[in-house]
């Protein structure tokens, strides 16, 4: 198996800490991604490290017993320690406040606090097994004030801090569960909001073991923007399934909650959940692989439910060596390889690994690159990859991989994956559109919904594509031409099928490679059709063509003529062509006589050594002037001075036409 | 009841005229090359009638090559093109060096009942435009060149015999197809019409074509047309133009009938059974079923001045839409191959077919009802071969109708050779019989004809009516009022 194979790897740099032992704790808190590693019950000391802070925050506490849990509060401003079943200790960290610690005891009579949550810097919600407790902490009186409690029985919670949902189990099944939604308004208290409870369908257990729901198979996670609820739902060896299987519950803002995903994962054993990248990644102890899995991607759709399978083949992740640091580092000493997929790892979500034992944090990430050669199919791997962060490179290398002479892919599949480019192109300038409209309507004070759309890197515009793929493509000596022009054909028809203004240097790029060619015929035929819109670069473009191709110069004039803004260069194309009675024509079609210049008629009715011509040329402006100014004469501005000599010249004195006076 | 017989037997006795249209008296191809040392008939490569006898055949190429080589010392450059007699008129042309076409026509003929019952002949003169019949007999080498290659490489390929037998299997059929009573101002121009189309369905036949040339991978050049008119050419132009004038004047022509009978009718139930889609060949295999089918395609020859490629001809068809594959000679399409074609184009062409004729449907309707207008008009762009008519009917294989009078049709190739004289833009307005007025403008190379039909109207009205029309029908092309 190639390197080139790992589609999985844990971060680089991970956040490393002491090693769990009998004297040193580790906890870890979800909210804020910070380890603690807790000495001798503090007394040796605290330190906290998060995967951003590269400086790890250290402090000492007495020990007053063993900590069950530790966290602090967002922004690191109150550390919250729990020792006893009954309550929980508080410490502020803010600088000119106290530091003594105070206590919290738990309001419900009897009950035991299972654990605590952090949902904003100074709120926090006990759990306990006969409900929950919303508190505000008043740091500086050195006290909490309880804001909303609820009581119902609980066996095990979980929080989601990206969502700000506690989800609670309860009944003897454990398997009906009750969301609460913390909302916490700049400056205001936070509010607590009960969500409706849903029950985890248990698969069929035999009557000797009773079903329940464990915490291990349940994990939350936003994907795609949305919280979801993942059950792994182990199938009981006695039933003849095929494998144990990922539940996706929607948990909606409003509404109840609702089945809506199932992830075949094809195999029993140990598993273990994390999202990356909005991709939920299925890890199996037994075999060390992961698979992963795209709610997006289309799958089987039964009616109420959509089947997934794995994307990819699994794969384990990628062989990671510790990295050794520190004066430990010698050269000689080679690095160690991480044993992965350990025992010893327990993962959070969404994206975090961690060893206790080995004293180490990572995230886990996805890798584009080796996707690109594990997914055949260049229209499902478009769909994948347009979904990730970090897609837009690999991309565009798949565009040029595609177009490259060894690799490359059949004209449907190339119009595939233009048109899927384009689509996702086209969402983008549509709201870049309606948020322009209504900022123009003066709509953005009022609505704060109103947010400018995020340019993620899914949306490759036609410069992307021209600079990284297609003017590179077209230098290919060796490409067939007819294949070259197929490909630009098939972008600029997906442009037009998503009705996106083409730009002009694509159109120029297929006007160079015909002209290469020689394929005027063909450059001819399409701009018949107009598939090369109207520009006046164009037009230019074409009128440089004519030496080659003459009838390049009809071309030119009648995209000039249809762009109605180009009659200046309409009279200059055909002065040129000496045909200066046409020319007149034309401005005075228009209506434009009276303000052209008479000098530069004149001259190039002179140049044409078609004295008749001039006469009509000179005559049309003594008109001109006789009608703008009463006399015939030629005013001395217009500097048509060497004309009117001329004129005399060939035609005589009593030629030049008469003023009218009255 | 007495009405009714009364009426019955009676006919336009009062007229005592009939006429009879211009007719083919002959046609022969010489090369003065061949004669005189090993006897005068050898010269002659090709004679219509070929039941005339030989001494007349011999003398008749005389006179046509003294006449030529006299007219060429006034103008060597130049030699007669035509020779105007009482009775005919003779056409001459040298496509190739030394080879001479010569296509002799009878005047039109206007027999007249004298007093005393004799008929009496009267040949009209000057009906006869130079112009359409050059434009004729140069047409008929263009279509032999496209079906036999050029005359040289025939003498390349099997000498003078092998030129004659090409000849005379051609022309033999094709000379009865020429109907030179009704050739005119179209036969001029050779002109090819475009389907209107927008942008979007354009770009998708191309993508049909680059896709079908993808995987028919033997595919040199397509050309696509829908409704007999042309949207795509990888042939060269010269070459299209002729190919056009084939597809549309007898091949198309040809294959009406079995369309027209629908699905169901015993015609169609020969064709292949398919139900997927409508393609059929033109071309070629007629029953894909049978094993022994002929995969014969006619050869056709193209860019014979630098390349020189032949061609085997595919004529696809679905529908309204027709698509023309082109394949190298060297090739021979086997039965498997024209299954694969079938069952590659037939389903993708059918649907496209009805895509453009329900996008052809919508521009339609929105550019507004088909009011029948005061006008009628013929345009030409000499650049794009372009071609519009709304004079003509549509062509069968044995007549172009037209809707207006041959007089006026006479005029408008007046007002062409007229035109030709000149290189600079005119514009010429002829006040003809009964109320009509013709125009002919003149553009960058664009010609257009307008005949008009306006009681009392003034020069100055007719100009203003011309103007109005360039307006609407011509608005996104420099054309100059």
């Amino acid at each position: 198996m190639g390197e080139e194979d790992y589609y999985l790897e844990l971060c680089e740099r991970p956040v490393q800490f002491e090693k769990a032992n009998p004297v040193n704790c580790v906890f870890f808190d979800e909210a804020n991604k910070q380890v603690f590693a807790v000495r001798s019950g503090g007394a040796t000391g605290v330190v906290v490290k998060g995967p951003d802070d590269r400086n790890p925050i250290s402090f000492r506490m007495d020990d007053k017993g063993e900590v069950k849990c530790i966290k602090f509060s967002l922004e690191n401003k109150i550390l919250a320690v729990q020792r006893t079943s009954k309550t929980v200790d508080f410490c502020n960290f803010i600088p000119d406040n106290s530091q003594l610690e105070y206590t919290q005891e738990c309001k419900t009579k009897n009950a035991n606090i299972l654990g605590f949550c952090w949902t904003s810097s100074t709120e926090i919600v006990f759990i306990t097994d006969q409900g929950i407790e919303f508190y505000q902490v008043l740091p500086e009186k050195r006290s909490l004030k309880l804001l909303k409690s609820h009581n119902l029985n609980v066996n095990w919670y979980m929080y989601c801090p990206e969502s700000a949902v506690i989800l609670l189990s309860t009944t003897v099944l454990e398997n009906v569960l009750q969301p609460f939604h913390f909302r916490f308004p700049p400056k205001q208290a936070g509010t607590m909001s009960k969500l409706p409870k849903f029950e985890i369908e248990l698969p069929a257990a035999p009557k000797s073991t009773k079903p329940s729901l464990s915490e291990r198979d349940i994990a939350m996670a936003t994907i795609y923007g949305q919280l979801y609820v993942l059950f792994l739902r182990h199938h009981s060896r006695t039933s003849n399934s095929t494998g144990a299987e990922v539940v996706l519950y929607h948990l909606p803002r409003e509404g109840a909650c609702k089945k809506m995903h199932i992830l075949k994962l094809n195999r029993t054993g140990k598993f273990a959940l994390n999202v990356v990248d909005n991709l939920v990644v299925v890890h199996h102890q037994d075999t060390e692989t992961s698979v992963i899995f795209d709610i997006k991607l289309r799958g089987e759709f039964d009616g109420s439910v959509t089947f997934h399978h794995p994307v990819l083949p699994a794969r384990s992740i990628q062989p990671y060596q510790i990295p050794i640091t520190g004066p430990a580092a010698v050269t000689s000493q080679s690095p160690v390889p991480c044993k992965l997929y350990s025992s010893s790892w327990i993962v959070f979500q969404p994206d975090i690994i961690i060893s206790a034992s080995q004293g180490y944090l990572w995230n886990l990430q996805v890798k584009l690159e080796p996707i690109v050669n594990l997914l055949p199919d260049k229209g499902r791997l478009m769909d994948f990859l347009l979904q990730r962060k970090e897609c837009k490179m690999v991309i565009l290398s798949v565009c040029s991989q595609m177009l490259s002479e060894s690799d490359r892919a059949s004209l449907p599949v190339i119009a595939t994956v233009f048109d899927k480019l384009n689509h996702e192109y086209k969402k983008y300038l549509d709201a870049e559109q309606s948020y322009a409209m209504a900022v123009e309507a003066g709509q953005s004070r009022s609505s704060p919904l109103l947010k400018r759309p995020v340019r993620t890197q899914a949306v490759l515009d036609q410069s992307d594509v021209y600079t990284h793929v297609l003017s590179a493509f077209v230098e290919k000596k060796e490409m067939p031409h007819k294949f070259v022009i197929a490909v630009l054909m098939e972008y600029i028809r997906s442009l037009n099928q998503f009705q996106i203004a083409v730009q002009h240097y694509l159109h120029e790029l297929v006007i160079k490679t015909l002209v290469q060619h020689n394929l005027f015929y063909m450059l001819h035929q399409f701009l018949q059709y107009h598939v090369l819109s109207d520009s006046k670069p164009l037009a230019c473009l074409l009128l440089s063509l004519e030496s080659f191709y003459p009838p390049a110069h009809q071309l030119s004039l009648d995209m000039l003529k249809r762009l109605s803004t180009a009659n200046d260069e309409i009279v200059e194309v055909l002065l040129s062509k000496h045909q200066v009675l046409a020319a007149l024509r034309f401005i005075r079609g228009i209506g434009g006589h009276d303000n052209i210049s008479a000098r530069k008629f004149l001259d190039a009715a002179k140049q044409t050594e078609d004295n008749m011509l001039f006469y009509t040329i000179f005559r049309f402006f003594e008109q001109r002037n006789q009608r703008l100014r009463g006399s015939p004469n030629f005013t001395p501005g217009e500097h048509c001075e060497e004309h009117v000599a001329f004129f005399k010249q060939i035609f005589g004195d009593q030629a030049l036409m008469r003023p009218t006076t009255f | 009841m007495a009405a009714a017989a009364a009426g019955a037997g009676s006919g336009p006795w009062a007229a005592q005229e009939k006429q009879f249209p211009p007719a083919l008296l002959s046609f022969f191809i010489y090369n003065p090359r061949f004669g005189p040392r090993e006897g005068q008939e050898n010269k002659i490569l090709f004679y219509h009638p070929n039941e005339v006898e030989k001494n007349e055949k011999i003398r008749n190429v005389g006179l046509c090559e003294a006449i030529v080589q006299f007219t060429r010392t006034f103008s060597p450059s130049k030699p007669a093109k035509s020779l105007h007699t009482q009775k005919n008129r003779q056409f001459f042309n040298e496509p190739e060096e030394n080879f001479w076409m010569v296509m002799v026509v009878r005047n039109p003929i206007i027999e007249k009942q004298s007093k005393d019952g004799k008929p009496v002949i009267e040949y009209q003169e000057e009906e006869l435009l130079d112009k359409v019949y050059s434009s004729v007999l140069r047409q008929c080498y263009s279509m032999y060149k496209l079906f036999n290659g050029t005359f040289l490489k025939a003498m390349e390929d099997g000498g003078v015999k092998l030129l004659k037998e090409r000849l005379e299997k051609f022309f033999h059929r094709y000379l009865q197809t020429l109907h030179l009573q009704s050739c005119d101002l179209l036969d001029i121009f050779g002109g090819i019409s475009f389907f209107p189309l927008d942008k979007m369905t354009y770009l998708k036949i191309q993508s049909f074509i680059n896709r079908m040339e993808e995987s028919l991978n033997i595919v040199k050049y397509t050309a696509f047309l829908y409704n007999d008119q042309l949207i795509w050419s990888g042939l060269e132009q010269d070459d299209m133009r002729i190919l056009y004038k084939y597809l549309t004047t007898s091949l198309f022509p040809r294959h009406i009938e079995p369309e027209l009978a629908g699905r169901d009718s015993p015609i169609r139930a020969e064709m292949p059974g398919n139900l997927q889609h409508y393609g059929r060949f033109l071309t070629g295999p007629l029953n894909l079923n049978d094993p022994d089918a002929k995969c014969r395609f006619p050869k056709i020859f193209v860019n014979t001045d630098d390349t020189y490629e032949e061609l085997h001809l595919i004529v696809y068809k679905a529908m309204s839409a027709a698509v023309c594959f082109m394949i190298d000679a060297s090739v021979h399409p086997t039965l498997d191959f024209c299954r694969r074609l079938d069952s590659i184009v037939g389903p993708q062409l059918t649907v496209l077919a009805s895509d453009i004729c329900e996008q052809f449907n919508i521009n339609k309707r929105m550019s507004g009802s088909e009011k029948e207008p005061q006008f009628k008009f013929i345009y030409f762009n000499h650049m794009n071969l372009a071609e519009k008519s709304t004079v003509h009917m549509r062509k069968t294989p044995s007549v172009s109708l037209t809707s207006v009078h041959p007089d006026l049709m006479k005029i408008l190739g007046d007002i062409n050779s007229d035109f030709t004289r000149v290189d600079e833009d005119e514009e010429i307005i002829v006040k003809a019989m009964s109320d009509y007025w013709v125009v002919g403008k003149k553009s960058d190379r664009r010609e257009l004809y307008v005949i008009l039909n306006q009681k009392n109207a003034n020069l100055i009205e007719v100009n203003e009516e011309v103007k109005k029309l360039c307006a609407t029908q011509f608005n996104n092309i420099f054309f100059l009022d």
